[in-house]
């Protein structure tokens, strides 16, 4: 009797496990469902409710969204700023990772020690004087260069690049120098390559968080022409009763969509990104 | 500041212990297809923080065209105001950092659980403790540094929102959502205060520092009692 009890109770605790498991997951997925959903109604069935699916399937919202906004001119920004900030940013943060990890030199735990200080500092309290300083000395309001060089050195890609070429064996290193190899060539042959997985960890996390980026784009991009996918979406909310949500699900679509896809094929890569970024953190 | 707290207590006790659950369970041997479940968890991490998500739960939320209304109907409860009402428009902005935030620190968790040696859980099950025992008395105890740093981060997180109270809320009804990383943009692009905005990020600043070293402190303490029992 025992036994029977115990395999019911593990039945039991199996079957809510699952549950949980489940009811949570429709949680997480439900929004970018009824995103979906929704961009495929017309208006007037978004707002009566009355079904789950559209009635009368529509794709006149994706239309109208780049009919009515500057649509392909921001996704084109997106596109290449995210590119440049990804590409400046791995190169940097992976010469910056080298250094830290396998040079020996004055100074280096204390300037460390720095770098990794700097991680406290959130973005949004430097965002005034950073804004200041972009507009005043540089002139670099309304370009796309306040997106792409301030944050390609950052604290968290140098900290991660350095955990992952701690694990290079100087012994590789030592062998190339000794056949004749340069620094530079022994930088681009052999320690990039070795360190492909974290670049393309590292190479995701910023590819997701410049394309969704919101803040800092809204700060120094005034001009239409120049706003990111995050600020066409902005600017199409009107005052309350007035927003079109119809088109404004299309746009949300557009702009989650390659994330979505590009999640599907590296989420491996990411998560295991993420989680050695933790341990030891 | 006093929303950012009030906003932080309710939601991250939450989050830090569903994160904690899911962890668990995604890391026990009930649980199959763990690489499924975790990316469908994981999901929303790519659009956390984004125009897209907090849009999508406006119209979630819609007072009339809202699904959460429509279901909470389905179970005989009646329309919530959800971003109408003070503290119901502090719960929405909750759930919807909750949904973005909470895949993200049951990876982290998920992380730390597996650096775990899975002898000690097994050591305890040997000398006839029960799982719930173990959770308790092993695996919580061992997790700590992780929780304190997924707490921490969640609490600098709940200080910088910016992009989910001014969508989804505007920082209202009654400046109910308002956040400190709000009220410095404002202030700086709509006000035109920069002197004031400045000085309010150096408050902000010194309140993100004081609770990393409270997190540090709290570590490094756990370490010197892990290095006391040897």
């Amino acid at each position: 009797m025992s036994i029977a009890f115990r395999l019911r109770g593990e039945h039991l605790v199996r079957a809510l496990v699952y549950l949980v498991l489940a009811g949570m997951s429709a949680f997480m997925v439900f929004p970018f469902v009824w995103m979906l959903v929704s961009s495929l109604k017309p208006f007037q069935e978004i707002f009566s409710g009355a079904h789950f699916l559209p009635q009368h399937w529509t794709l006149h919202n994706f239309s109208s969204f780049f009919e009515q906004t500057n649509a392909a001119r921001a996704l084109w920004n997106s596109f290449y700023i995210a590119v440049a900030t990804t590409a400046l940013s791995l190169f940097l943060c992976a010469l910056g990772g080298y250094g830290f990890a396998k040079f020996r030199f004055p100074g280096r735990n204390v300037l460390f020690a720095f770098v990794i200080a700097t991680l406290v500092i959130p973005f949004a309290a430097i965002v005034v004087p950073l804004f200041v300083m972009m507009r005043n000395t540089f002139h670099w309001v309304d370009t796309p260069w306040p997106l792409i060089v301030p944050s390609a050195a950052n604290a968290f890609g140098i900290f991660f690049m350095r955990q992952y070429m701690l694990s290079i064996p100087d012994e590789i290193l030592d062998a190339a120098r000794v056949d004749g190899a340069t620094e530079r060539r022994i930088f681009f042959r052999i320690v990039l390559p070795v360190c492909a997985p974290a670049l393309i960890s590292l190479g995701i996390i910023v590819f997701i968080a410049s394309w969704n980026g919101f803040l800092w784009p809204l700060v120094v991009l005034p001009s239409p022409h120049h706003w990111t996918l995050p600020l066409v979406l902005r600017s199409l909310q009107g005052p309350p009763g007035r927003t079109p949500y119809d088109v404004l699900m299309a746009g949300s679509v557009i702009s989650v969509l390659p994330l979505v896809l590009g999640f599907l094929v590296f989420q491996r890569r990411l998560v295991s990104g993420i989680m050695a970024g933790t341990v030891k953190g | 500041m006093l929303n950012s707290a009030l906003l932080f207590l309710i939601y991250v006790p939450l989050m830090t212990l569903l994160a904690l659950v899911l962890a668990v369970l995604l890391n026990s041997r009930y649980v199959r297809l763990q690489g499924l479940w975790r990316t469908l968890l994981f999901l929303p991490y790519i659009m956390s923080g984004t125009v897209a998500a907090a849009f999508t739960f406006q119209l979630m939320l819609d007072r009339n065209a809202g699904y959460a209304n429509k279901l909470l109907g389905f179970l005989g409860v009646s329309p919530v105001p959800w971003l109408d009402n003070t503290w119901w428009a502090r719960i929405s902005l909750g759930l919807l950092v909750l949904w973005a935030w909470l895949g993200y620190n049951m990876l982290i968790m998920l992380a730390g659980l597996q650096a775990i040696p899975p002898e000690l859980a097994e050591a305890a099950r040997v000398d006839g403790a029960g799982p719930v025992r173990i959770f308790c008395r092993i695996t919580v105890p061992l997790l700590r540094p992780v929780i304190v740093f997924s707490v921490t981060l969640s609490i600098i997180g709940t200080f910088s929102l910016f992009t989910e109270p001014l969508l989804l809320t505007n920082g209202g009804p009654a400046n109910a959502t308002t956040t400190p990383v709000l009220q410095i943009w404002q202030n700086t692009f709509s006000f035109l205060r920069v002197g004031y905005s400045a000085a309010m990020s150096w408050i902000y600043f010194a309140v993100i520092v004081v609770l990393a070293l409270t997190q540090y402190f709290l570590v490094s303490r756990r370490d010197r009692y892990l290095e006391a029992r040897g």
